[in-house]
This record gives C-alpha cells, structure tokens and sequence, in this order.
C-alpha cells in the first residue's frame, strides 16, 4: 500500500531491520533462561549467559600426575611421567574426549603465557616439560626433580560451548530432590485439567441460552456478565476462603477447582456467547421447525458448530490456570506444602535459591514449557479467541 | 484419594453431571410438568418455553453469583466490620487506620504509575509492532514471538527478568544483562536494580509491558487490517508521507480499538499481584494494592484493612466497568 504511487519505499531495510530488532529484544529475555537451564553451576557463575553461545577462553591450573606413583625409569638413567593435563584433572575421561585447545601455557604463575603448545620448556638443571595443544605432556627430570607433587602448568585454553542436561535430571528425575519440580508439575496439572474442563459445559448451556432464547431480563444478564468479566478477583478471596471452611472443603483440589470454575465463567460465557450469536440464524430455526427440542438444537448443532470458540476459551483458561498463583496460594496449598504449585514452587526457591541461577533457570523453564507448547500449537485459537473477547 | 485420581473422578462427576442436569431437568420439564398434550398443550409449551432458559442458565448463575457477585458484598460487609470484635460494625475504622498507614499511601503511589506507565507503553509498543510487522513477508512469525510471553506465567517472567536484573559483586563477571551492559559503557559499580526506590517500580513494569505489547499488538493489527483500504489510498494520491498516513489516517480509524486495549491492559495492571510478590514482595518501595492486600489478609490475617483495600482496587475498576457494559448495551441494540 505505501508504495501505491509507483515508488517502492526506499525504507524497507529499516522497516525489515527494526522489526528484527525488536523481535530480538523481545525473545532475549526468554532466550537467556532457556540458555541458562542448560549450563553447568560453574558456567553460570564464571560468565554471563550470552558468552555461552561463543568459544569460551579460560585460564586454569592443572596439575601433572603424581611423580611418586606413575613416573617410569628411562634407558638413560632419567625419569618420565606422561599423560593429558584434563585426564588428570578429572575434566574428561581419554585424550581423545579433550575438546578445549590450549593455545599458550607456562610452568610459573608470574609468566603463564611462556610457551605455545609443542615448546619445551626448560624448568633448570636438565629437567623438562612439554605440553601438546590438547593436553598430551611428557615431564622428564632426574629422581629428585620427579618426586613430591605433580608439576603445576597454567594453561590457557580456548573450549567451545558446552551444554548440559545435568540440570533437568537434577530438577526433574531425583527422587531425592527435595525441592524437585516433578510434584508440583503434576500438582499443577491436577489444578489445571478439571479447572479448564468444567466450566466449558456449564458456560456453553448459558451461552447458548444468552444467545438464541428469548426471555425477560436477557440484556440486563449479559450486561452483568461484562460487568463480572472485570471485577477483581482479589475480592473473592476472604469471603470465599471462610464458605469453603465453613462447608468443610477447607484448602485443597476441590476447592481450587471450583474457584477456577467461578472465576473462568464471565470470560466463557461472553466469548461462546458473541460466537453463537453469530452463527446462522437459519439453521436454528429449520431445526426447530423440523421438531428438534433446544436440548437437542444445543447438543447436536450448536456444540459442533462452536468448537472454535471453545477451543479458544479452553486454551484460556488452560493457560490461566497453569500460570496461575494467587489462587492457588489462596485456595490449594496447605501448611504441609504437598500440594504446592509449580509457580508457588519457583517462588519459594526465589526466596532460598536466589543466587542459583541454574536451579531456578531450570525449574521456570520446565514451568513455562507446557504453555509454550500449547501457545505455538494452538496460536490460531488463541488469537481468534482474544480478538473475541476484548469488549468492542 | 490419589490427587489424580481425585481430579478424574472430578471430571466425570462436574461433566456427568453437568449433562444429567441438562437432559434430566428438559425432560422433567417436557414430560412431568407441562407435557406439551392434553386439554392444555398450548399453554404448557409457552409455560415450558419460559422456564427452559432459566433451566439453561441456572449452574452458571449460581456458579457467578456465588464466586464473583456474593464475595463483593461480603467484602463491603466485611471491610466495615472488626473480626476481632466479632465482625461488630466499625464503620470508616478501617478505612481510616489504611489511610494512616504509609505503605498504603506508597502502594496507591506505585499503582498510579503502574496505571500511567504500563498501559500507554504496551500499547504503543503493541502499535509499533502491529504496524511495523503489517506488510512484510515474515510478519507472522514476528508477532508470533513478540505475542508469546503472554503464554509465560508472570513468575516465569519473574525469574527471566531477576536474571536479567541480577547483580554480582565488582570483582566477578556480571551474569546480568543490564550490568553487564551498564559496566560495558562505563557504570562505575554493579547496581541492584531492584532496591533502587522509584526507579525499581519501572523495573517491575517492564516485565508487564513485555508481556502485554503481544496482546496489544494482536488487537490492534486486526484493526489496522480492517481499515478501508480507500482511505489510505486517497491520503497516498494527496501526497502524504508514511508518518502522516499513520498518525493522521490510520491511527484516528482504530482509536475505539486503542481504547479497548488500553482498559483491558489497566485492568491487568489494576491487579498485578505475582509480579511484585516474586520479585520485591513489596518491599523497597516497591508496593502495590494488590499485594498489599494480600499481605494485610494472609500476614497479618488483618481482614478488616485488607477487604477495605480490595475495596479500592475494586473502586479503580468500577469506571472501567461502567464504560464497558455501557459499550456492551449500546452494541446489542
């Protein structure tokens, strides 16, 4: 359209490079976590998440292995001992696993950039070292020279990134784990799948009734309904806590369930409402002349024909319900703990893990997985469902 | 029971019944009380066709009535009385012992500029985007990224921005975005962003504003797609530029839309508790109604000040509220 008048606008590459630029800035938040989950405790304290993407330089001391065990006698009257820096430091398993590369080393803390790998260095009175790009090295000396400790080689080594699942089978599959997520991933799932199902039905029947049946004090309901769709649902918590104790539900499934189930019908009904009202008047009314009940127009008709509304509305308060704190903390989780949330999980580990980045990166990212999931598989309902539902 | 098991039994239960109550009670109706036969057959359908609806309606009723309508004015009820005293009438007492307190004041503070800041910037973001990402071929998958935090729990985003905000001592690499960046261009020491008084309350509304640009954006590029494309084309024949196309063309065809989006994302703001709750709890100044509330009803199990303070929140609503079943009622006629 901008370029209606014949002239193709000479700004597109902005147009294209602002949009990339602030999609970026959109997802980067996201990405960090995600990035996050996968590193190792030492990673995520020695560098921020972004230079995990890049080769990562380190300085190290490694430490040869011990003289007094593994040096071996040469022909020549000197002693040897061989092996791989990382193998003895316990960083990997064979030389051939090495991935890091050393690109200059030294034998003296002062001076740790003396030497490029294949040099040997001279450590005085004939006693020598080398030390390979990977690791490899052969220290030769006479009996005193090798005895005592292991001879010492700062190393300065490039290593590419390097990621680990280390940190969802911590979080996810030890069983003893206090403070795993597994539990309240499936809490969260018990909270959720009841919580999104029950209030469809009941919303559709009222929908439908708001919608094609004619009775007194129609318009004046579904202005209350727009009126319930805003009001805080900070206001249910006291009186509704007190009738659930009163009537000896107290704090638990039940009782979180049916409060999803009130609080998720004004958005139901007014979403299937504005759907059914639009669906063909036609149908309905050859239906009826054809002998069919409302029962049987609701169930055999109008049901199938509003799928997509419901699947909009589904995905809704699926993802409410999930992300959902207050009420959980309200209405479901007791003093015991055992039917804690995953998000009242993440935050309970804000207050005690604050600075472990990798148990908390981990555990939100197996809280926001599902959603994520469900949002870009079901996009189109969620979209049609939200232009729906905003009051026009 | 196995809270599994409890859930599907639930299940089968809320939906069973749900349809045994639906198909029992239109039979009852059919074939007890007013049988469409007899000496009376007409009257009986008009009787039957009058009580369906309400037949219809009545679970989801109840369910309202009892969860959202009862709960607002037991709230009024209880926010005038003293659970102390045996819920005795009190009065303004406990609206007056609110208003003496500061963090109350601080938290009023905090949710007027939570209510300026947010809604106008995740609406001119959402525009930006909507209108940026309009014609160009991978503009879907765009707003598609840009739309989803809105699937993000707003403790999953909690976490996602405490670390984008974290701060580690001087000596040791910043793992935190921001220092990161803040030392990069010369920051003398790393910052606690988030005990920073005043400016942390901004810190916490990027986290809603990056969550509701999506919505913002998905509304208003449905808008921008329904604006006649006449009315663009005519302003392009007269000479306009891209700029005036937008702000003098575009923009005053969707204001009804901005205005929807704007309300709907101050009601969000109105009621942003998870946010705060996980990042600051409220303290360095950082307070809002919202968890105010639920400190003063949970903490100090004080429901008398707390239920006045959901009164206040539900106040902010009420305009909002009018303004949409007003809108409401004028569509439908």
């Amino acid at each position: 359209m901008d370029n209606i008048a014949g002239k193709k606008s000479s700004l597109t590459w902005v147009l294209h490079l602002s949009v990339l630029a602030l999609v970026l800035l959109w997802i980067f938040p996201t990405v960090g976590l995600l990035v996050s989950s996968f590193r190792t405790t030492d990673q995520i304290r020695s560098s921020g998440w972004w230079a995990a993407l890049f080769p990562a330089v380190q300085n190290e001391t490694l430490r040869s292995a011990d003289p007094d065990e593994s040096r071996v006698l040469r022909d020549d009257g000197l002693y040897m001992v061989s092996g791989n820096l990382y193998v003895v430091d316990g960083a990997v398993d064979t030389p051939e696993d090495v991935v890091a590369e050393i690109s200059v080393w030294g034998t003296s803390s002062r001076n740790i950039d003396a030497y490029v790998p294949g040099d040997t260095a001279d450590l005085g009175d004939g006693e020598t070292m080398t030390v390979e790009a990977n690791g490899d090295y052969v220290w030769i000396g006479n009996d005193a020279q090798i005895s005592g400790r292991g001879q010492r080689v700062f190393v300065t080594a490039e290593s590419p990134p390097e990621f680990t699942l280390q940190n969802y089978r911590n979080v996810l599959f030890d069983p003893d784990n206090r403070e795993g997520m597994t539990r309240a991933f499936f809490n969260t799932l018990t909270v959720t799948i009841p919580a999104t199902i029950i209030p469809i039905l009941i919303a559709a029947f009222a929908a439908y009734a708001l919608a094609w049946m004619e009775f007194p004090g129609r318009a004046l309901l579904i202005a209350a309904i727009v009126a319930l769709l805003v009001v805080p649902l900070q206001l249910a918590l006291i009186p509704l806590l007190s009738l659930h104790n009163s009537i000896g539900i107290g704090k638990g499934y039940l009782g979180v369930w049916l409060a999803h189930t009130g609080f998720g019908l004004p958005l139901a009904i007014y979403l299937l409402r504005n759907y059914m009202v639009g669906l063909p008047r036609d149908i309905i009314e050859c239906a009826k002349v054809d002998g069919a009940t409302d029962f049987q127009i609701f169930t055999k008709i109008i049901l199938p024909l509003s799928f997509p509304a419901l699947a909009s509305f589904a995905i809704f308060q699926f993802l409410w319900t999930w992300n959902d704190l207050l009420v959980a903390m309200v209405f479901l989780i007791d003093s015991s703990g055992e039917t804690t949330v995953m998000t009242r999980q993440i935050v309970e580990l804000l207050g005690t893990r604050g600075g472990d980045w990798e148990i908390l990166a981990t555990s939100a990212f197996v809280s926001i997985a599902v959603p994520l999931v469900v949002f870009f598989t079901m996009q189109r309902y969620l979209v049609r469902g939200l232009l729906a539902g905003s009051v026009k | 029971m196995n809270p599994a098991l409890q859930g599907l039994v639930t299940i089968i239960v809320g939906v069973g019944g749900c349809v045994a109550y639906f198909y029992f009670s239109n039979q009852i109706l059919d074939k007890v009380l007013f049988p469409p036969r007899g000496p009376n057959a007409g009257r009986n359908i008009n009787r039957a066709e009058a009580i369906r609806p309400w037949l219809f309606l009545f679970p989801a009723m109840a369910a309202l009535g009892l969860y959202l309508a009862y709960p607002v004015f037991e709230t009024i009820r209880l926010s005038v009385t003293d659970r102390d005293l045996g819920g005795a009438f009190v009065g303004g007492a406990n609206y007056a012992q609110m208003f003496q307190e500061d963090k109350f004041w601080e938290a009023v503070r905090n949710n007027l500029l939570w209510l300026l800041v947010v809604p106008a910037m995740a609406t001119a973001f959402g525009l930006l985007a909507a209108q940026l990402t309009d014609r160009i071929g991978w503009g879907n998958i765009a707003k598609s990224l840009i739309f989803m935090p809105m699937a993000i729990s707003f403790v999953g985003a909690a976490v996602i921005f405490k670390l984008i905000y974290d701060a580690r001592p001087e000596d040791v690499a910043q793992i935190g975005v921001l220092n990161a960046i803040y030392l990069q261009l010369g920051g003398d020491s790393p910052i606690t962003w988030l005990t920073v008084p005043f400016w942390n309350n901004f810190f916490l509304m990027i986290v809603l504003i990056w969550i509701q640009t999506g919505f913002a954006m998905v509304i208003l590029s449905a808008a921008l797609r329904g604006i006649p494309e006449e009315t663009v084309e005519a302003a392009i024949v007269d000479g306009a530029n891209p700029f005036q196309i937008f702000f003098k063309i575009k923009v005053p065809q969707i204001a009804g839309t901005i205005v929807v989006v704007w309300t709907t994302i101050t009601i969000v703001v109105l009621k942003v508790f998870d946010i705060v709750f996980a990042m600051t709890n409220g303290q360095w100044e950082t307070q809002v109604l919202a968890n105010y509330m639920y400190d003063k009803l949970f903490r100090s199990n004080d429901w008398g000040v707390g239920s006045a303070s959901a009164m206040i929140i539900m106040l902010m609503v009420t305009p909002i509220l009018v303004w949409n079943v007003y809108n409401a009622r004028k569509e439908m006629r």
